[in-house]
């Protein structure tokens, strides 16, 4: 049914630190790996090393540049599924592959009844779905359905693989729908917000924005105390002789 | 948006063959034409065939084409979904209306009730469709009230067009009838320009700074891209088309789709049969060729808001 389900209680979605992402696209190639052969698979890939590889992914991480100057700064913005509350996406699908579960809120397509015609990622604001061109039929996060509640992969491994894969932890995971949770606490503290509110789609997943930059009087790197001396290896021991003649000799 | 072709020649055929299912009924309904067995054979046969051809073609653009039937289920929220069920619930009166013009001979009665069910179903289904499109928050140039008229209008001025010419293959003048289609095809060259008029001067109210929630940090500006090549989503949801280009092609549309075609129409008036006939499949032409353009262009100069994401600065 692409009928919305009453509001769950439960809203499980992610939580994303701007702060800390370094753009290392370690949770996009994880979460490839898991879901090519998990809940969305295939996860097909064309033309791998050609002149034109493009294949499905359901997380992509761009870098942008905001402001000037001193002021500018470097931002790795992953995006996927934001999970929302009034997906699009899921009302305009003929078939009801599109849907929002009620018990934790997850939005999924339905492999064996998607037809395929594209109109849900028409829908969706946020580039989050991608058609396989290969099978036919549209693919999305699935907030690793398959992992989440499985019983038979240690409990550790029991969250998105994105998340567990994120070597900065800027990935937390949880149920947004429950205020005292970390993540909700998380995005209280830190002042999460969502991507295009305007929209009206009422994104579940957070993004936790970049800190505020410090200036030079409280940066410790700005504090001439805590400025590095100069490297100590030019002190001139023949050892140290030694080491630069192998090193260059290496790096020829 | 990308013009997918398959999308566009369902949308110009059925659009078409819905407008002269509809014309033909109308003309049942008002009495203007008896039910003559070859006449019915050939108009409402050629209407069929059109819409007929048009949902078949835009089932080519399904991943998984054998699951179309699906698509009937969903009628509650989507809007695909109840097109789907008015076009084929159109054939049902349509089929019957074409019955009782064909076989029976009369267009009265029950039969006339089926031409005015079908006048309503063909009506519905084009507005299904174009509500499709309409009902998009996420593509400003489709999100407007006026996009659901200009595809009901273009619909009539098509298909009332090629009744013209059918009736005309027939030796048959119905001069109103003429009038109403120079009418439509004019209302709907107006109406394209306020459409144009209207996205060219509307607030892009969603900005790159909202989509990636860093605009408090000044302007943001692509760095890294997340691939080198094109993704599915830039592939369907990327396609810009040049200012320039999109200039020529609207007033192609309007001067040679729409416009060219109404005066020769309107001319057809005080010319002799041969030439009012040749004049008339010629309009069909030119208007036809319009049509695809316009569709054409509609998905062309549609930009989706994801575009913010891979270098739009507001959509
Ligand atoms: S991000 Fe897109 S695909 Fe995901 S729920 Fe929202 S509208 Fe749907
Ligand atoms: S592509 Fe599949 S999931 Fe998306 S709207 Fe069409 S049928 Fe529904």
């Amino acid at each position: 049914m692409t009928a919305l389900p009453p509001p769950s209680a439960k809203k499980l979605g992610l939580v994303i630190d701007l702060d800390t992402c370094v753009g290392c696209q370690a949770c996009a190639t994880s979460c490839k790996e898991w879901n090519t052969g998990g809940y969305s698979a295939p996860l097909s890939d064309f033309d791998p090393y050609g002149a034109d590889p493009h294949g499905t992914w359901l997380n992509r991480v761009h870098s942008y540049e905001t402001g000037d100057g001193d002021t500018s700064r470097t931002v790795h913005f992953p995006r996927s599924c934001l999970q929302c509350e009034t997906p699009a996406c899921v009302t305009v699908c003929p078939t009801g592959a599109s849907y929002k579960r009620a018990e934790d809120g997850i939005v999924l397509v339905n492999p064996d009844t998607c037809i395929g015609c594209k109109l849900c990622s028409w829908a969706c604001a946020y580039g989050a779905r991608e058609y396989d061109y290969a099978d036919g039929i549209m693919k999305k996060c699935t907030l690793c359905v398959d992992r989440i509640y499985n019983e038979h992969i240690p409990e550790e491994d029991r969250i998105p693989a994105c998340v567990r894969a994120c070597p900065t932890g800027a990935r937390h995971f949880g149920d947004l729908g429950d205020i005292d949770s970390d993540v909700s606490r998380l995005v209280a503290a830190r002042g999460g917000y969502d991507l295009l509110p305007e929209m009206g789609f009422k994104p579940v997943n957070k993004y936790l924005p970049p800190r505020p930059k410090r200036d030079a009087s409280t940066s410790p790197l700005a504090r001439s105390e805590m400025n590095a001396s100069e490297p100590a290896h030019v002190t001139g021991s023949a050892l140290e002789k030694l080491f630069a003649f192998a090193d260059k000799l290496l790096t020829r | 948006m990308h013009p997918a072709y398959s999308v566009i020649v369902f949308t110009t055929l059925s659009g078409a063959g819905y407008g002269l299912l509809m014309t033909m009924a109308a003309l049942a309904l008002t009495r203007s034409i008896a039910p003559d067995t070859r006449l019915g054979v050939v108009g409402l046969g050629a209407a069929f065939v059109m819409i007929a051809t048009g949902l078949l073609s835009s089932t080519a653009h399904l991943g998984r084409p054998l699951r179309a039937w699906r698509a009937l289920s969903q009628w509650r929220t989507s809007w695909l979904s109840r097109e789907g069920l008015a076009s084929l619930v159109t054939f049902v009166p349509a089929g019957v209306f074409a019955l009782g013009w064909i076989y029976f001979g009369t267009t009265s009665g029950i039969f006339g009730l089926t031409a005015l069910l079908s006048i309503a179903l063909a009506l519905a289904t084009v507005y299904c469709t174009a509500m499709i499109y309409q009902s998009l928050p996420t593509i400003r140039a489709w999100h407007q009230p006026i996009v659901t008229p200009i595809y009901c209008v273009l619909s009539l001025a098509t298909g009332s067009l090629l009744a013209i010419t059918v009736l005309r293959l027939f030796a048959l003048e119905r001069p109103v009838l003429v009038g109403i289609s120079v009418a439509l095809l004019v209302l709907a060259a107006v109406l394209k320009r306020i459409y144009w008029s209207t996205i060219d001067s509307a607030q892009r109210t969603y900005t790159v700074g909202a989509a990636t929630g860093l605009g408090r940090f000044g302007d943001v500006r692509p760095l890294d891209p997340p691939h080198t090549q094109a993704n599915y989503v830039m592939r369907e949801m990327g396609y810009a088309i040049g200012r320039k280009h999109a200039d020529k092609l609207r007033r192609i549309t309007v001067w040679v789709g729409l416009l060219l075609p109404a005066l020769l129409l309107a001319a057809t008036l005080v010319m002799p049969p041969l030439p009012a006939t040749t004049a008339t499949l010629l309009a069909v032409v030119l208007c036809g060729f319009g049509v695809v353009t316009e569709r054409w262009l509609f998905f062309a100069e549609a930009q989706h808001v994801v575009t913010l994401y891979y270098g739009a600065k507001s959509a």
